[in-house]
């Protein structure tokens, strides 16, 4: 079976660092992966405080905890920046990408080892950035867009905002070497066999993901420094005075800003593919289309920005365009949605929490992309621009869904993880307080903005209180859901119930599932070979295979 | 081992130049923005040409409104001389407007400037223009300054822009980056002018 045996320095010998030096100086990808883990759930603990408070202060007309209107702009930072860059992209990319793309492709480690702890530290080291940002003269509130001129000089004169950037910019280097080193690791190191089109659909999500990083973060990168010369070196890319354009900031930020939410869902799609395959006892329905929906997804997302501006002056062929273009994306997503459903329908399905959660991010994110396909009319977008539908809108689709997907994958993978099983009965309160909780939240926000009510202001006319309260109580439910879910990652470790290797049966076939629960240290050392399924033609994959690495 | 070892080496170096391509595309975007503009008239962006001459002189007229602006920083009162004039498809006018400078320093100012609809900026060319060259006026100077252009009628034939009746040429003036810096220290000591000059200069804007 296997006729490759890496030398690597770590996997020739039983190589077990222990103390802090495993974790601190670690090239091992499924630690690496627990760091990620776990400084997401720092992110998102902070980051969901900082919502509760917001949605506090929203529940009831008037100004309740927050006198400081200022306060209520830098939580909305905060929120902002903790959710994207500090938990979903840590615990998706960071932390499952890291520990289960070299286990399912059969590699014994990611390619750079080494760059993936760099990668790693540069994301923590930003979190300490971002903390002392909102602890100085008054805090970054620029909202996550920082547009000028409210991010210049004139209206943030303190150095919150540099700290906010340089945070950025060093989750930016982060992302953009963890994406150098998922590329190259799925492109080289794929075990005999493991043909680019028999890759799992996880495996799928970080690879589009990682390539749109790596084309997109560099220009949030570039467009930052921009911002930062303008603050403190008096260049003036984005100042009118000396010859710039703030519009140019907007292009710039939204040619990684909107990517960027797709950075965000992509991988949770690759989550959703294995659950539902592996709870429905069927193969994927439609693999190759949605292998190509992925990608597809990725590649018109990328160029749909300015339907973020439609409000900021845009002649009617520009609004037309990207009107049509982010309908576009539509069809892409669709695809996935139909084959997600093709793939349960006549299957023998078994409704554990992964797949719950699975079900209910399948729910939750049509609401949010049919409200989407609506929202992408420059007509409808221009009256709802910043008001509570676009809030509701990409908490639904990206934020929302992203979170179930995680919750799925949490489920799905702690066995393998950990070697212990979840309570499971306790997963069902968590799925259900949580499911009920968000749509309590967001729904009533979507009816909020429809009706006239702004985004980002803490106080609002009388006419609103009785959604905002709804939506607070939501909050408030999503809270107890996530105490369950706390309860249940404490009782997972403290029951300490030993998980089998294959936990899921025979829907399970992808190979984290052939290793022990929980996964050895190194895994792959001898690597897999891939048999071929008898139906396959060969000729295909071998075309195939051939053809990718030049891309 | 080695081997897997070159071939990922070569990636990241090719995947390294991705994303150090994309930085520098970042900052090409600058000057690349404003040559797209200049070259489409995207968000409004009229033809600067001093050699530009009308294709032909059609007798439609179109009404073109003249907009001032200042931004709060610069102690100036600067309006247009006529609120509109009436002009003919290809033929070239001349309009004015007015600049003071109140604060008690010389200042140098700047302009910029757009038409509206974006729709007509393709067609709208400035032949000559005080936005074109930076003003400076001496404390308490008052200048009219000019701007010469006029209105293709190949405006006609874009099935878009062809009912357009109005266009409106509007300015705002900065402090000049390079001036801002020299003269910072006499404009905030002189806090008691530039507030005086503010009162002044917001009647003139409000009706501008």
């Amino acid at each position: 079976m296997s006729e490759i045996t890496f030398a690597s320095p770590h996997a020739s010998h039983d190589h077990l660092p222990s103390g802090w030096k495993r974790w601190v100086f670690s090239t091992n990808h499924k630690d690496i992966g627990t760091l990620y883990l776990i400084l997401a759930a720092v992110g998102g603990v902070v980051g969901g405080l900082a919502a509760l408070v917001i949605r506090m202060e929203l529940a009831a007309p008037g100004l309740q905890y927050i006198q400081d209107v200022q306060f209520y702009n830098v939580l909305v930072t905060a929120h902002g920046f903790l959710m994207v860059f500090w938990f979903v992209m840590p615990a998706m990319i960071g932390g499952f990408g890291n520990w289960f793309v070299p286990l399912m492709i059969g590699a014994p480690d990611m390619a750079f080892p080494r760059l993936n702890n760099i990668s790693f530290w540069l994301l923590a080291a930003g979190l300490v950035m971002l903390v002392i940002a909102g602890m100085i003269s008054g805090g970054p509130g620029t909202g996550w867009t920082v547009y000028p001129p409210l991010a210049n000089a004139d209206f943030h004169p303190g150095p919150a905002v540099d700290f906010g950037i340089l945070s950025l910019h060093l989750a930016g280097a982060s992302s953009i070497l963890g994406a150098i080193n998922f590329i190259t690791t799925i492109f080289n190191m794929r075990a005999p066999g493991m043909a680019i089109h028999r890759m799992p659909l996880f495996v799928w999500g970080i690879m589009a993901t990682a390539l749109i990083l790596l084309l997109v973060m560099p220009v949030l990168a570039g467009a930052l420094t921009m911002l930062l010369t303008d603050r403190n070196f008096g260049t003036t890319f984005f100042d009118p005075a000396g010859g710039g354009d703030p519009l140019l900031w907007q292009h710039l930020f939204w040619f990684f800003g909107h990517p960027e939410v797709y950075i965000l869902i992509i991988p949770g799609f690759g989550v959703v593919s294995q659950v539902v395959s592996t709870f429905s006892k069927k193969p994927l329905f439609g693999y190759l289309g949605m292998c190509y929906a992925t990608i597809g997804i990725g590649i018109i997302g990328s160029i749909v920005w300015a339907h973020h501006m439609f409000t900021a002056g845009m002649d009617v062929d520009s609004r037309a365009y990207f009107t049509i273009a982010t309908m576009i994306v539509a069809v892409p997503t669709g695809i996935k949605m139909f084959s997600w459903i093709a793939t349960m329908w006549g299957g023998s399905i078994k409704f554990r929490a992964p797949m719950l959660f699975c079900m209910g991010f399948l729910f939750l994110f049509v609401i949010g992309g049919v409200g989407g396909v609506g929202l992408a009319n420059a007509p409808l977008a221009i009256p709802l621009h910043d008001t509570q539908y676009i809030v509701g809108h990409f908490h639904f689709t990206m934020s929302i869904a992203a979170w179930f997907t995680m919750y799925a994958a949490f489920y799905y993978w702690i066995g393998k993880m950990s070697g212990y099983q979840y309570p499971r009965k306790y997963g069902l309160a968590h799925f259900w307080f949580t499911f009920v909780g968000v749509i309590m939240i967001f729904i009533p926000q979507h009816l909020l903005g429809l009706a006239g009510m702004p985004r980002r202001v803490p106080d609002y006319p009388d006419a609103y209180a009785g959604w905002n309260m709804i939506s607070s109580w939501g909050a408030y439910m999503t809270m107890v859901g996530t105490a369950f879910f706390i309860y249940i990652v404490w009782r997972t470790f403290h029951d300490k119930v030993k998980c089998p290797a294959n936990e899921w049966g025979e829907g399970a076939t992808t190979l984290e599932w052939t290793v022990p629960s929980p996964a050895p240290f190194h895994t792959h050392v001898q690597i897999p070979k891939i048999e071929a399924e008898p139906e396959e033609e060969p000729e295909e994959e071998e075309e195939l295979e051939g053809g990718l690495p030049a891309e | 081992m080695s081997e897997y070892r070159k071939k990922n080496g070569m990636t990241a170096v090719f995947l390294f130049a991705v994303s150090g391509g994309m930085v520098g595309m970042a900052f090409a975007s600058a000057p690349l923005y404003r040559l797209f503009c200049q070259v489409t008239g995207f968000g409004g962006t009229p033809k600067t040409d001093i050699m530009a001459k009308p294709t032909a002189l059609s007798d439609r007229f179109i009404t073109v409104r003249f907009d001032a602006n200042i931004h709060s920083s610069l102690p100036w009162r600067f309006q247009p001389a006529q609120r509109q004039i009436k002009v003919r498809l290809g033929e070239t006018a001349l309009a004015h407007y007015i600049a003071k400078n109140l604060s008690d320093t010389p200042l140098v100012g700047t302009a910029t400037f757009n038409v509206t609809p974006f729709k007509t900026a393709e067609f709208f060319s400035k032949v000559d223009c005080f936005c074109f060259t930076e003003q400076r006026l001496m404390p308490g100077e008052e200048v009219s300054m000019s701007v010469s252009f006029f209105v293709d009628p190949e405006l006609l034939d874009d099935p878009s822009a062809k009912e357009v009746r109005t266009i409106t040429l509007s300015y705002t003036f900065f402090q000049a980056e390079k001036d801002k810096a020299a003269e910072k220290k006499p404009i905030t000591k002189g806090g008691g002018i530039s507030s005086a000059a503010e009162q002044r200069r917001r009647p003139v804007r409000d009706s501008g």
